[in-house]
């Protein structure tokens, strides 16, 4: 916000309503100005003004209007924006979305002042994304390849692991042959307690809570608090990310509980719903946190985003996960039927998707047949599970020789290929050398992606050989 | 500035101001003390309705309003092609030299055109001081890039006496390079003009397409052919390459100029652009793709008001390059996007929403803007002729096509190029669905076909899409029975349509020699695939089992799937060679079976 205003105190409230506070007799209320509102018991909370007119503004209030009184209260407008104060001394603390400390630490001091809703990066001033980050997990790293300055969701499921997955790649990614500077910001909107102790404990254990700040709010609390998590979280991703050259691992759980707060909001301020009740802007809304992602030119840091999504009774159709992954650059969809049959990572690789993989890998990248060797494991994966729904109609048995090997390429797929340890580390040749071992399951004339020249070299038939000899 | 105004209510991109009674309509206005760009929507007594086109945060009542006098209009001149602009038409690269920040920042004026820059300026041999000139007349020419040569118009609105014509030099586009006299006004006319963007430009008469507008996509090309002037839509669910295929479409159709819309799309899907048209080649003529294309830009994060706007500018552009002589290619992803903006601003005017919110002009926005495509004479001498040809995405939530967008598109598009979520999960790219797409323009273009490339072009699209309706069918009695009830014919059927997807349908976008086919090469594709069917329905009619005579064929199948990726367009001699020796594979089986 650029434009100063003094403090100015009014007491003439009108109206209460949900998160929403009127205001009569205010002429000057700046769109977004943020307010103080002080209680005739002292108490205090803050709100924002979302709707201004010449005699009155409408205030949301980020901690609920529970035990407002039209009459005794005070709106103090406060001639800024919504601003935080932003520093690296965030790094291992754990703060509210207004930047007050929830570990029982002090305050933070240092640091300057930010508004939180930020600016749109200009997309001349971007730089592309292309280096590989190795999560370790096969099932990203071989056919849905992060890449850094990404932003790829997880698309879970209720009780699916998406956590434990989360905070694997949380520990594990890395740039190969690069020691960097980096950071995770972890922004935990609205989530369930145990939610937010699972992934304290995990940072501490693993050592990293000193890399890590984390903007948290809980399930129990006010809409308008729980939609200013993501964007706290992004401002001080952004500066640490611009201004201190790091690279930052943005982690955004869970954005479902997001889009949740969105909802309740724009029904209190009687707005006409869209699909499924989200108001109608909530793909430009969404779109405001997702695109703060990337890569500027003339900075050395970049902000890769992970955000984390619950699919209402798994459908990926639903309004949330629809509107993310037209934003997001690709998806990783978790799948409860691999879960079920006891595979971990129970990621659905052919509904998951990396935009960006091209880019990132290939020789001189990852490995000169990764491009290849991926689009024939997706392709030969997809007959087999075409394969496998005819076999369940007719039979195993009516089925030609070929169409039974692709039944026995698809299980190895699965067991070998996606399924792996919570602690199972893969680099990338692991990744690529067991796509090739399952691939071997199938004839040759079937490997039609494939360059004959790559056949020769990394296939285990040709790779014995020569070895051998 | 014509009118002052004070602003009495900010809601979002919604600004209201008082004292506007000589405001116009789709006037363009600066809100505020920071003098944000906005554009009149609705006049009420004094108040106006304003849609800004930046973030309002900080915006309170009480700050001006200054009116233009003049509605939202774009620079038409030199200058423009390799540019990003943003959905406004200011220049980003710009910008962001001028803000130091890698964020757009509020507030900042500059010129789409470079006000410094030389253009060396050729005047139009033929005239002279004392003809008359009218709009749309060549006054000269500027070599712009190496691609384009800027002919340099007589603005729509200019009919008169040529008083004089500057003589051949350098001038920048605010020097004047002729003057007119109109009926004793002497107009000063520069290398630029402007035009409103929600006016479609003029021209003498709209024509039938009849050339395609070549792609170098097989799918696209050779099943559901857009024509020079059409229009088409390319409606799919995220995830189902919508946007490559518009990148493909901005790469390597056969336009002369392409502009590429990004309307609420993602930042690095411009980035890409950005840093890979200056590399790749216009395969038609070897030259840098940049120096044809016009990017605008207004993602998906940037304020939506503007978003609205980008679609309008994208088509002033594309018609101005039309009235010059050229075929023009204009891609905007996604007008699902556009269509969310107008949903959002018509809520916030508290206007009676129709379908799913949608505003009750959706259908007639939509249809004004797609009739804003076509192959026309234009205004002005010498007489020529240029075409737009609008292709846009639309991402229907949920990849439902009855929503409100996908459907009233679908009501003004002649070509419609359907994407399927369950091809893309098979990596079947481009994942167009052959079965809901189609074109009306396949007779109009077959004439092209067989006068240049190959005269049985239509019979053999035809008769491969008749494989591929067939395939469909008997899959459904596949599923239910098993393959091995199937007649001999249909299991040949089965088959080939196998073949004809995967090496004919499925194209590699990124691969460097099946990313582009020429159209010689997709005939001698097709020619491949119908000689294969035609001589193994023979075998079959005679008795021998399809099974046998594919495992007779399995090198030279797999050859076919094949030789996309390993045939380059200039060497078709050897899909020629493969056509032979399948040829004489079969004479051999045949003789087998006599036997």
């Amino acid at each position: 916000m650029t434009v100063q205003l003094n403090i100015r105190e009014y007491s003439n409230i009108s109206m209460i309503k949900g998160p929403l506070m009127v205001v009569k007799g205010v002429g000057d209320a700046a769109y977004q100005e943020l307010v103080d509102i002080e209680m005739p018991d002292g108490s205090k909370r803050r709100g924002m003004v979302v709707d201004s007119y010449n005699d009155m503004a409408v205030v949301q209030v980020f901690e609920g209007t529970t035990g407002i009184s039209p009459t005794g209260t005070k709106a103090r407008f406060l001639g800024k924006g919504l601003e935080v104060k932003i520093s690296e001394e965030m790094l291992g603390r754990i703060m509210s979305p207004l930047g007050d400390p929830l570990d029982g630490g002090p305050p933070i001091i240092k640091g300057e002042k930010r508004d939180i809703n930020g600016d749109p990066i200009n997309p001349a001033m971007r730089d592309y994304p292309e280096e590989f980050i190795q999560t370790g997990v096969s099932a990203i790293d071989g056919l849905n390849s992060l890449l850094r300055g990404q932003k790829l969701p997880i698309f879970s499921g209720s009780g699916l692991p998406s956590n434990l997955l989360a905070a694997q790649i949380a520990r594990q990614a890395t740039v190969r042959g690069e020691e960097s500077n980096f950071a995770v910001v972890f922004a935990a909107i609205g989530v369930r307690y145990d939610e937010f102790l699972f992934f304290r404990k995990f940072f501490e254990e693993t050592g990293a809570i000193n890399r890590v700040a984390m903007v948290a709010t809980f399930a129990n609390q006010p809409p308008s608090i729980k939609i200013l998590t993501p964007r706290t979280a992004l401002t001080l991703a952004e500066y640490l990310a611009f201004e201190q050259d790091m690279h930052v691992l943005a982690i955004l759980i869970d954005m479902t509980n997001y889009c949740e707060a969105l909802r309740e909001l724009s029904a209190s301020k009687e707005e006409v719903p869209g699909r499924g009740g989200y108001p109608g802007y909530m793909y430009t809304d969404l779109a405001t946190i997702y695109e703060r992602a990337g890569k500027v030119k003339g900075k050395k840091g970049s902000i890769t985003q992970m955000p984390i999504l619950t699919m209402p009774n798994d459908d990926m159709t639903h309004p949330i996960p629809d509107l993310t992954g037209y934003i997001t650059e690709g998806q990783i969809v978790l799948d409860r039927s691999l879960h079920n049959k006891g595979i971990y990572p129970p990621i659905n690789v052919l509904m998951s998707l990396s935009r960006l993989m091209r880019d990132g890998i290939g020789a001189g990248k990852t490995r000169d047949d990764h491009k290849e060797l991926a689009n024939q494991l997706f392709a030969a994966y997809a007959r087999a599970v075409e394969v496998r729904g005819l076999a369940s109609i007719i039979g195993e048995d009516s089925l030609s020789e070929t169409d039974r090997k692709y039944l026995l390429f698809g299980d190895a797929f699965e067991r070998r290929f996606i399924q792996q340890g919570l602690n199972e580390n893969r680099s990338i040749e692991q990744t690529l050398d067991i796509g090739w071992e399952v691939l071997s399951i199938l004839p040759e004339s079937e490997l039609v992606q494939l360059k004959p020249e790559q056949i020769k070299k990394y296939h285990p038939k040709y790779k014995s050989q020569a070895q051998a000899s | 500035m014509s009118a002052v105004g004070k602003i009495v209510r900010i809601n979002g991109p919604l600004v209201v101001a008082e004292g506007m009674r000589n405001a116009m309509m789709y006037e363009l206005v600066r809100v505020g003390e920071l003098k944000l760009v906005g554009e009149i929507t609705r006049i009420e007594g004094d108040r106006a309705f304003i849609q800004v086109y930046e973030s309002t945060s900080g915006l309170k009542p009480g700050e001006p309003v200054y009116g233009t006098g003049a509605p939202l209009s774009v620079e038409l001149g030199p200058g423009m092609l390799g540019v990003i602009y943003d959905g406004v038409q200011r220049p980003l690269s710009t910008i962001g030299d001028l803000s130091k920040s890698p964020f757009v920042a509020r507030g900042i004026d500059v010129p789409a055109l470079d006000r410094n820059k030389k253009w060396h300026f050729v005047p139009n041999k033929n005239l002279k001081p004392g003809d008359k000139v009218g709009p749309g007349d060549i006054l000269g020419t500027v070599q712009e890039t190496e691609l384009i040569e800027h002919r340099i118009l007589v603005p729509p609105n200019v009919h008169g006496t040529l008083k004089s014509l500057a003589s051949e030099g350098d001038y920048t586009v605010e020097e004047a390079i002729a003057t007119v006299d109109q009926n004793g006004d002497t107009k000063e006319l520069k290398m630029y003009h402007r035009w409103p963007v929600r006016f479609p430009r003029p021209y003498k008469q709209k024509l039938e397409p009849v050339e395609p507008l070549l792609t170098g996509v097989r799918v696209l090309d050779t099943i559901f052919p857009m024509a020079k002037g059409g229009n088409g839509a390319i409606p799919g669910p995220f995830g189902s390459g919508k946007t490559v295929t518009l990148q493909s479409l901005a790469k390597w159709s056969s336009a002369r100029v392409v502009v590429f819309v990004g309307c609420g799309e993602r930042g690095n899907e411009m980035t890409d652009e950005l840093r890979s048209f200056p590399k790749l080649k216009d395969p038609w003529t070897g030259k840098p793709l940049l120096q044809r294309t016009v990017l605008i830009a207004n993602t998906s994060n940037m304020p939506v008001a503007a978003r609205e706007a980008s679609i309008y500018v994208g088509a002033t552009i594309a018609e101005y390059f039309r009235d010059q002589g050229y075929d023009v290619l204009l891609v905007a992803d996604s007008t699902s996007r556009w269509a969310e903006a107008l949903r959002d601003l018509a809520g916030r005017m508290e206007e009676m929403p129709a379908e799913e919110g949608f505003p009750s002009y959706l259908a007639s926005r939509l249809a004004e803007y797609y009739e804003r495509a076509g192959r026309v004479i234009t205004l002005g001498n010498p007489e020529r002729m240029g075409s737009v040809t609008i292709a846009s995405s639309v991402s229907p939530p949920g990849g439902d096509f009855t929503e409100p967008v996908t459907s009233n598109t679908l009501r003004f598009v002649r070509v419609f190029w359907p994407l399927d979520v369950s091809l893309a999960q098979q990596r079947h790219y481009p994942a167009i669905n052959w079965l809901q797409g189609f074109s009306a323009y396949v007779d109009l273009v077959a004439t092209w076909w067989h006068k240049n490339v190959d005269p049985e072009w239509k019979s053999m699209r035809d008769l491969m899409m008749g494989l591929l309706v067939r395939e469909d069918e008997l899959r459904q009695i596949v599923r239910l029975v098993g393959p091995e009830s199937l007649a001999e014919k249909d299991k040949l059927t089965l088959e080939v349509a196998r073949i004809i997807r995967v090496a004919f349908l499925q194209q590699n976008a990124f691969d460097d020699i099946d990313a582009f086919a020429s159209p010689q090469k997709q005939a001698k594709m097709m020619r491949m695939i119908v000689t294969f069917y035609s001589r193994a329905s023979e075998l079959v009619a005679k008795g021998v089992p399809t099974k046998k005579i594919m495992e007779a064929n399995q090198d030279l199948v797999a050859e076919m799937n094949r030789v996309k990726f390993t045939v380059k367009n200039d060497e078709l001699q050897k899909i020629d060679q493969l056509i032979q020796a399948i040829n004489a594979r079969f004479d051999q089986l045949a003789s087998e079976v006599k036997a």
